[in-house]
């Protein structure tokens, strides 16, 4: 484990806002936009930015993408290419209330 | 309170499947129960510390450290497992009908024994980091419901292992006679199904191309979130919507490991050292 680390603490720190296509903001455990219109056919970059102070994971099978973000933390999500549709996802977290959809058209 | 206990059992499940079946695989090598136990240990430690560090290693690599981070502990498992497969398909059939050479077999398990340690510990580390994090969140959140969640959080936590126990009770009732290819057909799968996993990874951070995604949408079917897809999906690695470059993985890695473990098990035992 300590040699994982070390090797992923080789990989510079970067600016994580600075290429992002689009933004999700996590606040009371609620996405916004909670619909997200997006081109399909078109691979894109979502930042994800959790205003809460409590950790959350990004979930998505239809996306196929699981990710965790830390408290008050961002992070960067690859996405696509997706064909025309609805894709659902959730913070799994808290469930209840953290649900949105990506529309690729 | 049911839907932490979802929860926790998602991430307990898939670390607990994997002791039992190593713990099972492992029950005739002297001093494996300890390794598994210190493996435990290590890997609970290394998960405080992972979730601890999650925006730091999330911020890594152009935001990617989380990924590269799963698919890095994803990889060295697999390895791992199919070190521990080969290993035991040269000495297996010894340990299993208990071998007479003691020699070798404290020599060379001492090395099987770190091997199970780090399975362990590498588990243990990626499904518990995402535990703490989720109860943590729970213990720093503001009114009712509180006590109740971390009562669902501990029955999840109870089932994952019940899961993983019943599984491991399971193999020891399997007869002598298909124990061995049994528990080795476990691990391969195991093997397999946690290389796919590090694809996805790979894919999600980009660094890998899908080569068409999904290949198969089996969600609507057998979803990877009902209890059956989970089960599946800890013991090979099934995904609902998964990446041709996922089926790559899981094919390359078991037609290596089979080839590996009849190459150890050939006839002629000049080298039978790993």
């Amino acid at each position: 484990m300590k040699n994982i680390l070390f090797i992923t603490l080789l990989f510079p720190f970067a600016v994580l806002a600075a290429d992002a296509d689009y933004t999700l903001v996590l606040k009371d455990h609620r996405f916004s936009p909670s619909e997200l219109i997006v081109p399909s056919g078109k691979k894109i970059t979502l930042l994800i930015v959790n205003q809460d102070t409590t950790p959350e994971e990004f979930d998505s099978h239809a996306l196929n993408r699981e990710k965790m973000i830390a408290a008050n933390g961002s992070i960067k999500l690859y996405i696509g290419p997706l064909d025309s549709g609805r894709y659902p996802f959730v913070g799994e977290f808290h469930e209840a209330t953290a649900q949105g959809t990506i529309i690729a058209r | 309170m049911f839907a932490t206990a979802i929860i926790v059992f998602r991430e307990v499940l898939e670390a607990s499947i994997i002791i039992g079946i190593i713990a099972a695989a492992t029950r005739n090598v002297a001093g494996s129960r300890r390794w598994l136990f210190a493996g435990l240990l290590a890997g609970l430690f290394g998960a405080g510390i992972i979730a601890l560090f999650t925006e730091v290693i999330g911020a890594l690599a152009s935001g990617l450290g989380q990924e590269i981070l799963n698919a890095s502990v994803l990889g060295i498992a697999v390895l791992m497992l199919a070190w521990h497969n080969i290993w035991m398909s040269s000495h297996g059939a010894a340990l299993a009908a208990n071998a007479r050479s003691a020699g070798y077999e404290i020599r060379d398990g001492r090395r099987a024994c770190s091997v199970l340690f780090l399975i362990v510990g590498l588990a243990v580390l990626r499904e518990g980091s995402e535990t703490v994090l989720f109860i943590y969140g729970i213990a720093a959140s503001e009114g009712g419901g509180r006590s109740s969640m971390m009562l669902g959080g501990m029955v999840g936590m109870l089932l994952g292992i019940a899961t993983g126990y019943t599984i491991y009770a399971g193999l020891l009732r399997v007869s002598l006679r298909w124990f061995f290819s049994a528990t080795s057909i476990l691990v391969l799968m195991l093997a397999a199904g946690m290389a796919s996993q590090a694809a996805h990874f790979l894919i999600q951070a980009d660094l890998l191309p899908s080569l068409g995604a999904p290949l198969w949408d089996s969600s609507a079917m057998l979803p990877q979130n009902g209890l059956p897809g989970m089960l599946l999906h800890s013991l090979v690695g099934y995904d609902d919507r998964p990446a041709v470059m996922q089926l790559v993985f899981f094919v390359a890695v078991l037609l290596t490991i089979t080839l590996g473990m009849k190459w150890a098990a050939r006839p002629q035992r000049i080298n039978t050292q790993s």
